[in-house]
């Protein structure tokens, strides 16, 4: 059972009020017409599995509906950051930069202090 | 005006009305107890229930305007007026729950589309849809920890605050519009099973139920 | 009834029991008397109870051998009813009460005569590990027979044939720390975490909090040890941030610090929970924690020696021993004999003699043992003999000598003559694991400490572990850790530490420990007597010798080949020696041969618990219309449709019989095509839509076109997912310019909603528009039938002719005083009207409705009713006739399908892939039965050569099928490859039974192919 900042609602939420909706970053392509079968079917159905930092799109289905992208690691099921919708993530298989999430968690953990 | 189409769906005539919990009511009864109860559910049925849906700048002058409230821009903020009869309630960063005495939806709405004009929002009246109730008593919170997710201990969920979260095996809009008292938002189909749920989590605390 | 026998192992003193009242059970069929403060376990043993079961695998007799949630024998099934049985309780782990009901869980037909036991000793040594596997698994078809027996004999519990009158519930909690385990450790971890203002919970399985510190004979501050137990308690009682949890076993540990904890309630207080009040509390209560930080304050388990003849009753844990001794005031037997690696060892052979037993002797493994309780021990003039270990106990039903010689612990061999020692009781003593488990349920691979001879926890982020966890033994270090660790914890919330003074502690001289596990006998392991490693799955150290030598290297192999740690048991005792013997084996290190990992629960939990208040009428949701006590009174069945519950028809009573679902059915059809019939359709999904982008939004998502949907209209729509297949359907009217009113499916509603919101947030945030569930806000009543016109007219102001509310149109007004929208909209092929008003006038509309609908022969009905009607104008449903790998042209929809749509819509470019234009495609027919009093079988499969060898090529499926009372024969929908092509042309479906049915293919719609009804 994760929990899950949502980055709109601003808090961490308990996973059950969360749907996964799997890969994030997948963008339908402008023009589809233009796509062969073949880049359509990796449109479709093609999406990756790797081992590490993985970046998945959720929505907040039992709260506030809204959907973002979440940077996880698939082998220890840890969340290293989420991000709304249209931004990038901090943190990829290839950098190591701060985390967002743990910003914005010392900041509200800092207020609580 | 923003060219959608506005309905009255409430009628002044002696017309007979039944809220959700009409049939629960019948079938599983309200018990009624005495001093010894620790948990009063009370439904306030039949008011009238918004959704609002537009950006925070968007709506905030003309909810203030109209309404006298301003709207919550923080994230699960609840707002009220000094009566406490009408309340505005952050769902999401495009999203407010108006919740106003019965009957007063449609001219709210009304006025707020006159009040918004051309900007891009939307109102939905949901008022036959839900219905809200009222939990109070010492066991209130030890009730909604057998029943939400979220996390209801004061230093979590002070008063002035509402989320959407986890009901059971339904959901829940929950907020917290007093110390004493605690406000359940629940869908109209899903009613009964709440208040079935709430009437077998509660009995330890010799719930008290005013229909 | 037998006599209660007397507690001839009680002590006269000591023990936190009360001895002034007594309290009576029964165990195996026999009454025994105890006191409170005992363990069922404890009881036992002062009844001078040597068996308390057979063992799982040879039926061999066994006795107590701990005193906590690590015992592998004592476990029991409880309950004096059918309804109050419980399997696999520990009975170091059951409190005992008044009346309690116990017996053996293995041992059949009971333990002191076992029928398997003969099995047993002929049958032992040919059951080498993997026996199971290798006799019964072949032929597979006869495991079940097998199975029926092996449980029935081996005795795995048993769960009650009749409903449980207890109750149980869930409690979500959240925590900035959780402390897992209230010993020395978890005390003092608490306590700074306390008084930092974090909230804190504290959880311990025991029916007492303390810990080892209730047994201790050590002080704190010149007191004894449980005084200073009880200032904590009084203190954190005093923090109102603290939640105190004793009887709670902390048993999962998940993701994210989401922690599961099983707290038992009444447990201990009786077999079911007693009324108050009129209420029955709840039994047992799972709580949910999601902590900030978690502690481990877990403790360590004893490790027991290996030796020979170790599972006779009579050998216990050298811990256990003075736990019996000094908190339940039993000695466990009169003649001791101590086998240890350690110090940690003499202190039973120091309570034992305390007690006024006689100790026979201290064998210490190592050749100079040296260190403070060793010099209280030869201070008492108890024997020791150094360099030396217990290689057999001698005895069948209870010890009676100990076998003890000098051992080479390098070589594994006995080094020196064998004496024999008589005695009743031998404790052993391998030092102590450190409980990993639960940090193992995390998947945190734990580390080897040469050191301390053990693993320590590995830990995820937010998690510690502290004192015996952590594999610190020594009291004032351990709750030094135990602070560090609680001022960590809430520092790590944002609270900041506070001053905890420690308790001063005597400081013990200790010598070092040898690392022995399996003892060396004078026979080879292979072939001397049976040394056991898992007393609960009947391990021993032959069988993982053996396992390496049949070729298995990995400790995970060896654990399932031999099932050791297996079960409920968790590897609490064995799993430590068992990677010994393997590494010995193996001729590797113990870290090289690494350990299990281990599962949750750490102790078994009853189903109640984990099912909480989701039971009965509330195991699920069942959600209800506005109309629905109406249903009820009028005695219809209900269908369930996702979570909601709808008429599925209405049976009505004809000449004092019930009609059945196909009289009722018949009837309601033909009242909906010669009258009219009444239909709740509030369950439909209806998302309102609203923004200057909403028709363009409307275009994209759906297959249609709607640029020119005027206000006051209404259209069919078809929805895809981008893989072109069919997804939802419903019709949407157009309110105002930029308002639509959607409908879906009652099944999709919440799914497509989401949908629309995933597209709109995602990929067209730059379309102006928005979508809320009104689903529940409108009840829906829709009137079908030649007379539905008629019956409206009655009750509404709303102009009906039908010139100016045409069909396909909406319309507002009064119906019944109350203001409602009507949609003229048809899903049976008749004239029919859509009432929508707000959903707490619904049920005055509905009945006002019959009040005038009685002289046009209203009737109501369901869902049943209602496909037929549909089917029979070949309708679909999402769902039936589609099964996600279903296309519009499949259905032969294409009238709906907006190819020439500017943008291309969700769908769309995936139905010129190859696979989607490929010819012979399943394409949805009609199928009328050769024989019209047969109605074909949904699901069935369509032939087009019954007389084809079998397997026999199948073309396709029946989707509907249904019995028309209008058509007076059986009449399907079912999709066929290249259907389309095959009007007029007979199919063949052969039946399980044998009987093969035939159908002609025909087109999907049967009735009023021109439409005109639904325009009259």
């Amino acid at each position: 059972m994760f929990y899950i900042y949502c980055p709109y609602c601003g808090e961490h939420r308990e996973e059950e009020e969360f749907h996964p909706k799997g890969q994030a970053h997948i963008e339908r392509p402008k023009e589809p017409e233009a796509c062969s079968d073949e880049e359509w079917g990796d449109y479709l159905f093609f999406r990756d599995n790797p081992r590490g930092v993985h970046h998945e799109m959720w929505v907040h289905a039992v709260g506030c509906r809204k959907f973002f992208n979440v940077t996880r690691h698939t082998v220890s099921y840890e969340i290293l950051e989420t991000y709304k919708m249209g931004e990038q993530p901090s943190i990829t298989a290839d950098s190591q930069g701060p985390s967002r999430e743990a910003a914005a968690v010392s900041q509200k953990e800092g207020v609580r202090a | 005006m923003s060219n959608a189409a506005t309905f009255d769906t409430r009628t002044d005539t002696a017309i007979p009305v039944e809220s959700p919990l009409a049939y629960s009511y019948r079938h599983s009864g309200a018990p009624r107890a005495g001093s010894s109860s620790r948990l009063q559910l009370r439904e306030r049925a039949m008011l009238g229930h918004l959704i609002l849906r537009g950006g925070a700048i968007v709506l905030d002058e003309a909810v203030r305007d109209v309404l006298g409230i301003s709207l919550p821009g923080q994230p699960q903020a609840l707002v009220q007026d000094a009566s406490g009869e009408r309340s505005i309630q952050w769902l999401s960063p495009d999203e407010w729950l108006v919740i106003v005495p019965g009957g007063e939806e449609f001219p709210l709405e009304t006025q707020l589309r006159e009040r918004l004009g051309d900007a891009h929002f939307a109102i939905s009246d949901v008022s036959g849809g839900q219905t809200l109730l009222e939990l109070s008593g010492e066991a209130a919170r030890e009730l909604l920890m057998k029943t939400v997710v979220y996390d209801v201990h004061p230093s979590n969920f002070p008063v002035g605050k509402g989320v959407t979260t986890v009901f059971a095996k339904a959901t829940t809009i929950l907020r917290r519009p007093s110390e004493e008292r605690w406000e359940l938002v629940v869908r109209r189909s899903f009613a009964d099973y709440c208040y079935r749920w709430l009437l077998d989590a509660a009995a330890e605390y010799d719930v008290n139920v005013q229909p | 009834m037998s006599q209660s026998k007397q507690q001839v192992f009680r002590l006269n003193a000591g023990g936190r029991i009360d001895r002034s009242r007594t309290l009576s059970f029964t165990f195996n069929g026999q009454h025994y008397q105890g006191h409170p403060g005992d363990t069922l376990a404890s009881a036992l043993l002062a009844n001078g109870v040597d068996i308390v079961n057979r063992s799982f695998k040879y039926s061999r007799p066994r006795g107590i051998v701990a005193a906590g949630a690590e015992e592998p024998n004592a476990i029991v099934q409880l309950g004096s009813s059918e309804a109050a049985q419980v399997p696999n309780v520990r009975a170091t782990q059951q409190t005992l009460f008044n009346g309690l009901t116990a017996r053996s869980t293995n041992g059949w037909p009971n333990v002191q005569r076992d029928l398997m036991g003969l099995f047993g000793k002929l049958g032992g040594q040919f059951m080498p590990p993997g026996f199971y596997y290798k006799t019964f698994m072949a032929p597979a078809s006869m495991w079940l027979t097998y199975e029926k027996y092996i449980r029935k004999a081996a005795g795995l519990g048993r769960s009650p044939m009749e409903a449980d009158p207890d109750s149980y519930d869930h409690f979500n909690q959240h925590c900035d720390v959780l402390v897992v385990g209230a010993g020395a450790a978890g005390l003092s971890a608490a306590l700074a975490a306390a008084r930092s203002g974090a909230r804190v919970m504290l959880a311990d399985e025991q029916e007492e909090v303390g810990g080892s510190l209730l047994d201790s004979r050590e002080t704190l501050d010149g007191k004894s040890a449980d005084q200073w137990v009880a200032q904590v308690l009084e203190e954190l009682a005093e923090h109102e941030n603290v939640t105190l949890l004793p009887r709670t076993t902390v048993n999962g540990y998940h993701d994210h610090n989401f922690v599961t904890l099983h707290e038992r309630r009444t447990e201990h207080l009786g077999e079911t929970a007693s009324v108050i009040n009129g209420h029955r509390p709840v039994r047992s209560r799972m709580h949910r924690v999601r902590a900030g930080q978690v502690i481990l304050a877990t403790g360590a388990h004893e490790r027991p020696l290996v030796y020979a003849g170790n599972d006779v009753p009579g050998n216990l844990l050298a811990g256990a021993v003075s736990t019996y001794i000094r908190r339940y005031g039993v000695a466990p037997g009169r003649k001791l004999v101590l086998s240890t690696s350690n110090d940690y060892g003499y202190r039973a052979a120091l309570d034992w003699k305390e007690s006024g037993c006689e100790v026979v002797a201290i064998v210490d493994a190592r050749e100079a043992p040296a260190g403070d309780w060793v010099d209280a021990a030869r201070a008492q003039g108890i024997k020791i003999i150094t360099g030396s270990a217990v290689i057999e106990a001698k005895g069948s039903n209870r010890v009676t000598a100990a076998r003890v010689a000098k051992i080479d612990i390098e070589a594994f061999k006995v080094s020196g003559p064998v004496q024999e020692l008589a005695c009743d009781t031998i404790a052993s003593s391998g030092g102590y694991s450190p409980v990993i488990h639960l940090a193992s349920h995390t998947g945190a691979r734990p580390t080897w400490r040469d050191d301390i001879i053990g693993f320590v926890p590995g830990l995820v982020k937010g998690v510690q572990a502290c004192g015996g966890a952590n594999g610190t033994y020594a009291l004032g270090e351990v709750l030094a850790e135990g602070v560090e660790a609680g001022i960590k914890a809430a520092a790590a919330t944002g609270h900041a530490a506070q001053a905890v003074n420690l308790p001063s502690v005597e400081r013990l001289q200790q010598g070092p420990a040898v690392a022995l596990f399996q003892v060396p006998h004078e026979k080879p392991t292979l072939r001397g007597p049976k040394q056991f490693v898992d007393l609960q799955n009947d391990v021993t150290a032959a069988g993982i010798e053996l396992a390496t030598r049949e070729g298995f290297e990995s400790i995970e192999h060896i654990k399932r080949y031999t099932a050791m740690g297996f079960g409920t048991d968790q590897g609490k005792l064995g799993n430590i020696n068992g990677m010994a013997i393997a590494a010995r084996s193996l001729r590797r290190s113990i870290p090289e041969v690494g350990t299990t990992v281990f599962r949750p629960n750490y102790t078994p939990v009853t189903f109640g618990a984990i099912v909480g208040r989701h039971c009965r009428d509330l195991f699920d949701p069942e959600r209800y219309t506005a109309l629905h006590q109406w249903h009820v009174e009028r005695g219809a069945e209900f269908e369930d449709v996702g979570q909601w519950k709808r008429p599925w028809y209405y049976p009505q009573k004809v000449n004092g019989t019930t009609e059945t679902m196909h009289e009722a059915v018949a009837r309601e059809c033909l009242a909906v095509r010669e009258k009219v019939g009444i239909l709740d359709a509030s369950t439909l999904g209806k998302i309102d839509i609203q923004g200057p982008d909403a028709r363009e939004f409307l275009a994209r998502i759906y297959t249609n076109k709607w640029e020119k949907l005027a206000v006051g209209k209404c259209r069919y729509g078809l929805m895809c997912k981008d893989d072109g297949m069919v997804t939802d359907d419903g019709v949407t009217s157009c309110l105002a310019e930029n308002h639509f009113l959607m409908t879906t499916t009652t099944g999709g509603a919440a799914a497509i909603l989401e949908w629309l919101e995933l597209w709109h947030q995602t990929e067209w945030p730059e379309l102006d528009v928005y979508f809320s569930s009104v689903t529940d806000h409108w009840a829906t009543m829709t009137i079908t039938g030649p007379e539905a016109r008629k019956l409206l007219a009655e009750i509404t102001d709303i102009d009906l002719d039908r010139d100016s509310f045409k069909f396909m149109d909406w319309r507002s007004g009064k119906v019944a005083g109350v203001p409602a929208r009507v949609f003229r909209i048809s899903f049976t092929g008749e004239l029919t009207f859509e009432i929508n008003v707000q959903a707490n006038y619904a049920m005055h509309v509905w009945q006002t409705l019959f009040k005038h609908g009685e002289k046009y022969g209203l009737t109501p009905y369901g869902t049943e009713t209602m496909h037929v009607l549909r089917a029979e104008k070949g309708f679909i449903i999402v769902g039936q006739e589609t099964d996600g790998s279903v296309t519009p042209e499949d259905l032969g929809m294409q009238w709906c399908v907006g190819y020439d749509k500017p943008f291309s819509w969700i769908g769309k470019r995936a139905l010129t892939r190859s696979d989607t234009k490929r010819e012979n495609r399943k394409q949805l027919v009609g199928l009328r039965p050769k024989d019209p009093k047969v109605v074909l079988e949904e699901g069935a499969q369509i032939v087009l050569d019954p007389k084809h060898a079998i397997p026999m090529p199948m073309v396709g499926h029946v989707t509907s099928s249904y019995y028309s009372p209008t058509l007076k024969s059986g009449f399907a929908l079912a999709v066929v490859k290249g259907g389309l092509q095959k009007l007029g042309e007979t199919v063949y479906l052969p039946m399980a039974d044998g009987q093969t049915f035939e159908a002609e293919i025909v087109s999907t719609v049967f009735y009023d192919p021109k439409g005109e009804r639904q325009n009259v």
